[in-house]
């Protein structure tokens, strides 16, 4: 597999470790309900499909990845930082 | 009072085989540079002024006047050779990495066969000219590679892996030379 | 038998060899399988099985019979094939799977059985009684059916592993592949070619056929050195590709030294990972046998590979041969061999219009049905219509047709497609991006078919690369018969027709398999075993599935292929595990002390993949109790020095790195004075404890962080993450300083004495109090000190550059000794920390919460920070939870064991009263018995309960006394000096 850094180009897998969902960098505020905090951190779907994931190239350039991949054909659509998934809000 | 002496800060010579060297280099000044949030510009002027240098961008090793500077990482970027001017230290985050990363070098024809057993990025002149920096893996073990150009590569590695890395190397270039004896 | 004129191998370079211990000679270029051939040896090898006499059935990868142990003691490599192993002077091949010799293997009165042991044979045997299976039953089974041994010592192979790069990755060398090469070449492509022989040329050396003006191997010659000449296309014969993954990815597996004695450094293997930006599949066809009665006797062989045999080897597979043929093409074996001066028996071909193509006896609608010979084939029986005749005949060659080499195009998921005109199974269109199947593997048989499309995937993949064609290729004239025939799969007659013949699969087994049920393709194979030896069933699976096709009345696209895996040929394990051998298993971490700890004749052990003292033992001492008892008296009577650059160390910059760490920590650290140390804990977001250490503030703007050792490279990521996906608002740089700084803690009662020995200014408790940090020289170099202890004791961690740190840990050593102190290792670490109830990751394993440790007061009310709010979340608040205590024996020799399970006493000692758990023990000399941290239920209620600590594992049973983690100096006035 090769995921396209969008700092150093296509790079191999083991380059990079897998945290979890996209949807880690939606924390909910301090006070939020329980149940948003469950969901937050509990509650995933495990589509077969399209799905948004954090990578993390840590055998690389150290960005924080969002990275767009189909389950079902691991086509990887895309790859963008973190930090500019956030500032698009 | 007894002073405190330096570990091998000279360059040594590791393993040589069919036109191949691998060699360290001396200890010299290695020092992160990162600019602070929007202080990309601000920084390279400074770089500029002070080193006759650019922050890098992503990939690319400058070399100016006995000083040279690596990208090395998201935001980030090594000076090598020479203490950060002070005035850096308004726009980026400054930390003296010198004594963090020992730099092997090999060096000749078939330097490139050599880092292909171990790295897995393409090392090809099309796609690391010279004048290239890469943040990769060598084997396990994390690396910065730099290709200043013809042959040479230099290898940054952890300074607690600098044996694994000799060894992995003096390893391969004893099995390219006897497969070349095939 | 050699024949004269014939053949690629080197006639002027004898190589002699052993096969079941006697010599051989054959010649350089030879294989195991020619050069026995050549002797007559046409016996090679014993079924899996029935261990049957067989010979080689083919000339490639794909052999099934002729398997065989190759080399000798530890580099001893079982199930190599015979047909790909090229002959070197001393080489020593050895048959396998028999007992007693290769023409009298006493095994063979399994074939006797045969009746009984077809498939489902042991499932259905050896049900019962249940205890016998593993007992009994597997072992004398497994030494009865099996294939080669594994020595149990550790080979003394050294492979490589490498990566390779290119814009086209082309996958076979035979006419289809070279034209694909270098037509990609000329138009400005970096290739490479991959071939699994020796040489370039696949069935044009293996065919006498002509190509252009020439010959077809001169023409290949010609070829090789235009595509040399062109500077792009690195070639790489002796080189299987073994698989296909994701993104253009593929795995090959290169016999780099296989045909030569072994040498020093030479890697025998090399295991390629190829990066390609397009690919062509030019693996051509494995041709198919009939699955006649009797067809697995020494002597019958594929019509191609006797070809092979000759036009490759120089060798005539038979004095006397006759081939059995569905289709034209393999009459040009009859023709072949005439020529080259062999005896044909006759030609027996399936089909009633069979047209002869040269001087030799046809017999048309013929199908052999029954063989005989004991150890090598003398006759066989066919039948036509409603007549059976006998021929006298040495050699049977043959063809029920080709089966395209696909097996490629199914590893990322696809099916094959069944062509009901070709009669065959053909690649799936699109079945791997950027891949394209082209000849013999694509369905295109006839040599101009597939020059003709070499170049059309040539120009293809120029197009797919933004590169132009080149104008200066043109395709070769040659020959446009595809030789096709008839589909003839199986010849019903009495007697065993074998379908698998690496694992003793006949069609009885299928029928059998159908007649039961196991009807669907893939658990007729995991029944009979079909298609699952070495070879992955290459000659049989299409022929098995057909079988079955034709035993369940469906047809043949309705029952489908089995699916196919990488990797496509075996492959070493020595070879995927290149490089990772003995020491290469993982990066080794060397401190800068290493060398003056081993000196003194420490045992290193592994933190992670630092390598640490374990204790530095003095003359005298011969236990390591013996040491670790001084090494902890040392720290708490006077002084000992300790490297404890293994921690991580992140240097933390920026206007909001106290806000950056407020986040972080669950303790506030923006408060945090300039100069000043403080300990902190981190949360993971579910609320238990990721990690805790020291941060120190060094500037306004400017901390350093410390981790444990075990989560350095976790934590870093970690900040990383919150910089970067959580907190990009927040203006902070994180790097990690860890090898750039050497750095010993000096604890004891002596240690400020000891460091005013070194620095350049000394220092004082007034002015360097307890968790002071700050800017030192010490022998005027610039180094950083921090008071902090981990061992109870008046304690400083000192760092310098990591060139000064063998210099300067000799030196505190030294003077370490002067003081009645020394060096100290893990052993007295953990005892210390142990007595001062500090806690390491033993105890925050990942599962416990701050409430658990009893740290609930570090979690701030004031801010937010990670963890925060399913720190408090109901049940991670509760008093029956495990939470941290102290044990010690009731008798003073009890004995405490890490990972021993906690019972309250009178009670049963099972899972179901199970109160808790030992984390970390250790001898403490200080107290004088052991001393371990566990996890109790309602543990702080219980001090001074007596519970009983159980260790299944060893046997132990300890009655102990539970008691507060700190089990010395418990004010802790001895580190505040």
């Amino acid at each position: 597999m090769l995921i396209p850094c969008p700092v150093c180009g296509p790079r191999d897998i083991r380059e990079f470790t897998y945290k979890g969902h996209a949807s880690y960098l939606d924390r909910p505020a301090e006070d939020a309900a329980p149940e948003a905090w469950n969901e937050h951190l509990h509650l995933r779907d495990n589509p077969a499909g399209p799905t948004r994931d954090l990578w993390y190239h840590g055998g690389g350039c150290t960005a924080w990845l969002v990275v767009e991949r189909n389950t079902a054909t691991h086509v990887i659509a895309g790859a963008r930082l973190t930090r500019e998934v956030r500032d698009a809000g | 009072m007894a002073d405190l002496i330096a570990t091998s800060t000279e360059g040594r010579t590791l393993a040589e085989a069919d036109g191949l060297s691998l060699s360290q280099t001396p200890l010299t000044p290695i020092w992160a540079i990162a600019p602070y949030r929007g202080k990309a510009g601000p920084t390279s002027e400074a770089l500029a002024q002070a080193h006759g240098l650019p922050f890098p961008a992503p990939g690319a090793l400058h070399e100016a006047e006995g000083a040279r500077i690596a990208w090395s990482g998201l935001d980030q970027a090594f000076l090598l050779g020479v203490r950060p001017n002070a005035a850096l230290a308004d726009h980026a985050a400054l930390t003296d990495q010198s004594d963090a990363w020992a730099n092997l070098v090999i060096d000749g024809a078939r330097a490139r066969d050599v880092l292909a057993r171990f790295v897995p990025i393409d090392l090809s002149p099309a796609a690391c000219p010279p004048g290239s920096a890469r943040r990769t893996l060598m084997g396990h073990m994390p690396a910065l590679i730099l290709h200043p150009g013809g042959d040479r590569f230099e290898i940054l590695v952890f300074r607690s892996m600098t044996g694994t890395a000799a060894h992995d190397l003096t390893r391969a270039m004893r099995a390219l030379s006897a497969r070349a004896a095939l | 038998m050699r024949v004269d004129g014939r053949g690629r191998i080197d006639r002027t370079q004898p190589v002699e060899f052993r096969f079941d211990g006697k010599p051989v000679t054959g010649y350089r270029g030879d294989t195991i399988a020619s050069a026995l051939l050549a002797q007559g040896q046409v016996l090679m090898a014993r079924s899996f099985k029935y261990h049957r006499p067989r010979g080689v059935l083919t000339a490639g990868s794909e052999e099934p019979n002729a398997l065989m142990e190759v080399g000798t003691g530890a580099a001893m490599t079982p199930n190599v094939r015979a047909t790909m192993q090229e002959i070197f002077p001393g080489l020593v091949a050895q048959s396998q799977n028999r007992v007693g010799p290769l023409d009298r293997d006493l095994l063979s009165v399994n074939d006797l059985l045969w009746p009984f042991l077809g498939a489902g044979f042991y499932y259905k045997t050896f049900m019962w009684p249940r205890s016998f299976w593993e007992r009994l039953y597997e072992p004398i089974i497994r030494r009865a059916a099996g294939l080669g041994r594994l020595t149990p010592e550790a080979s003394p192979e050294r492979h490589e592993k490498a990566f390779a790069f290119c814009d086209l990755l082309v996958i076979g060398g035979g006419p289809a592949g070279l034209m694909a090469a270098l037509t990609a070449a000329k138009g400005g492509a970096d290739v490479i070619l991959v071939e699994e022989a020796p040489e370039f040329g696949g069935r044009l050396l293996s065919d006498r056929q002509e190509v252009g003006a020439a010959g077809a191997a001169t023409w290949v010659d010609g070829i090789i050195g235009d595509l040399q000449a062109t500077g792009r296309v690195r070639l790489m014969p002796r080189t299987t590709v073994t698989g296909v993954y994701d993104d253009g990815s593929y795995g090959a597996l290169e016999r780099v030294a296989r045909h030569v004695a072994p040498a020093p450094d030479l890697p025998p293997e090399c295991f390629w990972r190829i990066r390609a930006k397009q690919a062509v599949l030019a693996a051509g066809a494995h041709e198919r046998p009939i699955a006649f009665p009797m067809n697995d006797r020494p002597g019958i062989m594929l019509a191609g590979a006797v070809r092979t045999y000759l036009n490759r080897y120089g060798v005539a597979a038979g004095r006397n041969v006759t081939i059995f043929a569905t289709n034209d093409a393999a009459h040009r074996t009859a023709i072949e061999l005439q020529e080259a001066g062999v005896r044909i028996a006759a030609v027996i071909d399936s089909r009633r219009e069979a047209v002869p193509q040269g001087d030799y006896r046809l017999i048309r609608g013929g199908q052999v049905i029954g063989s005989k010979g004991r150890r090598a084939l003398r006759e066989i029986t066919y039948r036509t219509g409603e007549r059976v005749d006998r021929l006298t005949t040495d050699c049977l060659a043959v063809s029920g047709g080709w089966n395209p080499a696909l097996h490629l195009t199914c590893h990322l998921g696809a099916r094959p497609v069944w062509d009901e005109e070709g009669k065959m199974f053909l690649p799936a269109p699109g079945a791997v991006p950027g891949l394209t199947p082209v000849g013999a593997c694509n369905g295109a048989i006839s040599t101009a078919a597939c020059l003709r499309e070499g170049v059309e995937a040539g120009k293809a993949a120029l197009k797919a690369l933004g590169l132009r064609a080149p104008r200066n290729v043109t395709v070769p004239e040659a020959s446009d018969d595809p030789g096709r025939g008839q589909a003839l799969w199986f010849v019903e007659g009495k007697g065993r027709a074998w379908l698998d013949f690496a694992n003793d699969v006949t069609t009885k087994d299928v029928k059998l398999a159908a007649q039961e049920g196991f009807i669907s393709v893939e658990h007729m194979k995991r029944y009979t075993t079909q298609g699952m030896a070495p070879d992955q069933g290459k000659s049989s699976n299409i022929a098995a599935l057909a079988y079955l096709a034709d035993t369940t009345g469906r047809g043949i696209p309705e029952t489908g292929t089995t699916t196919y895996r990488p990797p496509f040929v075996p492959v070493t394990m020595g070879a995927l595990g290149a490089f990772a051998e003995g020491a290469g298993f993982a990066p080794q971490r060397h401190t800068t002390s290493h060398a003056a700890a081993t000196s003194r004749g420490a045992p290193m052990i592994e933190a992670g993949l630092w390598y640490r003292p374990s204790y530095l033992p003095r003359p005298g001492e011969t236990t390591w109790r013996q040491a670790c008892d001084r090494e902890v008296a040392m720290v708490r009577e006077a002084v000992g020095v300790v490297d404890v650059s293994t921690l991580g160390k992140i240097d933390i910059q920026g206007p909001d790195a106290g806000a950056f760490l407020d986040f972080l920590y669950t303790n506030m650290f923006s408060t945090l004075p300039i100069g000043r140390v403080r300990y902190g804990m981190m949360l993971r977001e579910d609320g238990h404890v990721m990690d805790d250490g020291t941060t120190a503030r060094l500037g306004e703007h400017h901390y350093v962080m410390t981790t444990t050792t075990a989560a350095a490279g976790q934590v870093m990521a970690h900040l990383d993450f919150v910089a970067q996906g959580l907190r990009p608002d927040l203006d902070v740089r994180a790097i990690s300083v860890t090898e750039n700084w050497a750095q010993f803690s000096v604890a004891g009662p002596e240690a400020r004495r000891l460091l005013n020995g070194i620095l350049d200014t000394p220092i004082d408790t007034v002015c360097f109090p307890f968790m002071a940090c700050g800017a030192v020289t010490v022998h005027g170099v610039a180094a950083r000190l921090f008071r902090i202890s981990f061992s109870g004791e008046e304690a400083y961690e000192i760092a310098v550059p990591s060139r000064y740190g063998d210099a300067l840990y000799r030196d505190l050593v030294a003077r370490a000794e002067t003081l009645g102190g020394g060096a100290y290792g893990m052993e007295a670490l953990n005892v210390l920390r142990l007595e001062k109830g500090f806690i390491t990751h033993a105890e925050i394993h990942g599962r416990v919460t701050a409430y658990d440790i009893g740290m609930q007061n570090m979690l701030s009310a004031k801010k937010d920070f990670i963890g925060k709010a399913a720190a408090a979340r109901p049940g991670l608040l509760e008093p029956d939870r495990e939470r941290l205590v102290g044990l010690k024996p009731v008798e003073t020799d009890g004995v405490l064991t890490a990972g021993a399970r906690l019972f309250s006493d009178g009670s049963a000692h099972v899972r179901e009263t199970d109160q808790g758990y030992v984390t970390s023990v250790g001898p403490s000399p200080t107290l004088g018995h052991m001393i371990a941290l566990g996890f109790l239920r309602h543990g702080p209620e219980r001090l001074g309960e007596r519970i009983v600590m159980v260790d299944h594992l060893r046997g132990l049973r300890t009655h102990c006394e539970v008691c507060a983690p700190v089990f010395f100096d418990p004010d802790g006035g001895r580190a505040r000096g």
